[in-house]
């Protein structure tokens, strides 16, 4: 009796600091909310929403705007996404799939390791080999491809083309490595039932495997765009961080990432503290949409399936 | 043999207990040589201990208004508003000098001279290829190419960007008006560069590209660089001696509060893109603080100095010396 009660009082107490520990992460997310909201509330009252489509970031007149970094932080994101789903979803398959057992172990391992290279390193790269090239390439391009809008104006090398690459090396072996492991856990009597059909391997990877991993390798993609959406430093470093807004690829933009780090520590005014601050809170407002309609797909596929 | 580690932890607990500690924050333009002063200062008096903290000029000056730090450090002046937010009363301390010098990446050429309202249409985007009819007349007998100029600027808030761009305000009205004086600015044109080495970098990278970095950065990297001509019609390249000269051509006209500009200074040997980068302390301090920070800015003045020119800052020149040490004994 005395046993069995105290088992559940101890139950009880488990219950409770799992509930808080859940909690807390609510309450932190919540307060992160409240908090930016607080600190730009200035911001707010002075522009209004016109604070998300006006174009001016003046510190110094005291104008502020932040479509410029909307539109930087969305170019790049996208241009990277565009380039590592593909790449990414594409060496799980080969992974998973075609490669010998020991030769899938040393690639697996190798696209962990990228995924710990600090984001600074990154961009150190990026400077000296990615912009240098990009700057190479960039005149190619506008002969070749000239006719589209996103490959025209003058190859500074730093620019959203520089950015989004930086970017999608950092988000492939997210996407890699999620991928493989989701492509790992189809059933292997599905494939084999499709073998016996006499399927060829492409029309096994894309009637089962493919189709069975959906939801998982969406779920990577958007983790992958998460951590895009956020990147700093590295986008930083080659963006050409000028707050203007162009179709050409090969112009410099800004993020809003990294308008809060480069400005944050030497605003002295009120008003441009309390701008970039409400540029953190759109950025945490972007990022939650952005996870909230990855979950909504994930929903819908799975129901589907 | 057990007891020695109690016996230093007691030891080391009772030195903490009695050394003082004076914090500061701001400025990373002015770290190198306050931390240098603060490990000097250790050593002639190792009851006190400083902290600095090199948070920016504007984070130092946030901290200082919440009297979070005992004092603070900017490279740019508290405004009139930010000094009634901090309560009405603010020294500024000029400690040391530096000073902004324009680089550029022409092939062929080494050496170019520009003035102010060159820079300023450069930097405004009026002035667009080096064979610009006004560069060629400052640089006669130089070939200057038909090539776009990219302008390269700083990225993130700074006190280089301030002095930069106050020197513009000074030479040029359209600056003044269309952009103005700040630690991070709406540019006209131009891409941005994180940090002097990102400036630099991009300079070096990019063929046609001019910027602005700090004196100091240039010295360490042996950077061959612009000058520039000041306002007695002189060109001059940067050094510690004419910012110096800048320092003390302004002298004459130092307010009391010594919140002044000392880009486009007076004078045949000053160099016009130079400043002061202050140290903040309140007149009245909590008991002992005062006397503390006393003693260092005293020992700053008298043998402080000699420090800066090593590490590339400029000393400040005798008048406006003696000017700070009165000011000095004025804080309680």
């Amino acid at each position: 009796m005395t046993r069995a009660a105290g088992e559940r009082f101890g139950d009880r107490i488990f219950r409770l600091s799992l509930a808080a520990a859940a909690g807390l992460i609510l309450l932190a997310a919540l307060a992160l909310a409240v908090q930016l909201s607080w600190a730009s509330r200035a911001t707010w009252a002075q522009f209004g929403p016109a604070f998300l489509w006006g174009r001016t970031w003046d510190p110094v007149g005291g104008s502020f705007g932040a479509l410029p970094f909307l539109y930087g932080t969305a170019v790049t994101s996208a241009l990277a996404l565009l380039i590592a789903v593909p790449l990414g979803v594409g060496s799980a398959v080969f992974l998973t799939e075609l490669a010998p057992r020991r030769l899938a172990d040393a690639l697996g391992f190798a696209i962990e390791l990228l995924a710990a290279v600090p984001s600074v390193i990154l961009g150190l790269m990026g400077v000296f080999i990615l912009v240098p090239a990009v700057r190479a390439v960039e005149p190619w391009l506008t002969q070749t491809l000239g006719f589209l809008p996103f490959f025209r104006g003058a190859p500074y090398g730093v620019g959203f083309l520089a950015a989004g690459l930086i970017l999608a090396l950092m988000i492939l072996p997210y996407i890699t490595t999620v991928a493989r492991e989701v492509l790992r856990t189809v059933p292997p009597p599905l494939k084999e039932g499709m073998y016996a059909l006499g399927a060829t391997r492409w029309e096994v990877v894309r009637g089962v495997s493919l189709p069975y991993a959906r939801s998982g390798i969406f779920g990577a993609c958007f983790l992958a765009l998460g951590r895009a959406l956020g990147e700093t430093m590295a986008v930083t470093m080659v963006i050409g961080n000028a707050p203007d807004i162009s179709a050409s690829l090969f112009a410099p933009g800004y993020s809003m990432a990294a308008v809060i780090a480069n400005e944050l520590a030497e605003a002295a005014g009120d008003a441009h503290l309390s701008a970039l601050i409400a540029v953190g809170l759109a950025l945490l407002a972007v990022t939650v949409v952005i996870n909230g309609l990855a979950r909504l797909m994930i929903y819908r596929l799975e129901g589907r399936a | 043999m057990k007891q020695l580690p109690l016996f230093a932890a007691v030891l080391l607990a009772a030195t903490a207990v009695r050394a003082e500690t004076l914090t500061g924050a701001g400025s990373t333009f002015a770290y190198p040589i306050y931390s240098k002063w603060s490990d000097e200062y250790h050593k002639v008096k190792p009851d006190l201990q400083i902290n600095y903290q090199s948070i920016g000029s504007g984070g130092g000056i946030r901290q200082f208004t919440e009297k979070t730090v005992d004092f603070g450090a900017t490279d740019g002046p508290m405004t009139d508003e930010q000094i009634q937010k901090a309560g009405g009363k603010v020294l500024h301390l000029p400690t040391v000098m530096g000073a902004d010098i324009p680089v550029f990446n022409v092939a062929g050429v080494d050496e170019l001279r520009f003035d102010g309202a060159a820079l300023a249409a450069i930097f405004l985007g009026k002035i667009t290829n080096w064979n610009d009819p006004a560069l060629a007349k400052l640089n006669p007998g130089v070939k200057l190419p038909d090539l776009a100029i990219t302008v390269v600027h700083r990225s993130d808030g700074s006190g280089t960007t301030y002095c930069w761009v106050d020197y513009l305000s000074k030479v040029s009205p359209a600056w003044e008006k269309t952009v103005g004086r700040g630690t991070s600015v709406n540019w006209p044109v131009g891409l941005g560069g994180k940090g002097n080495e990102g400036v630099s970098g991009l300079v070096q990278q990019t063929p046609g590209a001019v910027g602005y970095v700090e004196l100091i950065y240039a010295l360490q990297n042996k950077m061959s660089f612009g000058s520039v001509r000041n306002k007695s019609g002189k060109f001059l390249k940067a050094s510690i001696a004419g910012v110096t000269a800048a320092a003390a051509g302004a002298a004459r006209h130092m307010p009391k509060d010594y919140r002044v500009s000392i880009t486009d200074a007076p004078g045949p040997n000053s160099y016009p893109i130079s400043t002061f980068t202050w140290l903040l302390v309140y007149p009245r301090n909590t008991a002992g603080k005062g006397a503390e920070l006393k003693g260092f800015l005293r020992w700053m003045l008298k043998d402080g100095q000699a420090m800066a020119p090593a590490l590339g800052y400029a000393p400040l020149p005798a008048t406006v010396k003696a000017m700070v040490a009165k000011t000095i004994e004025t804080i309680q």
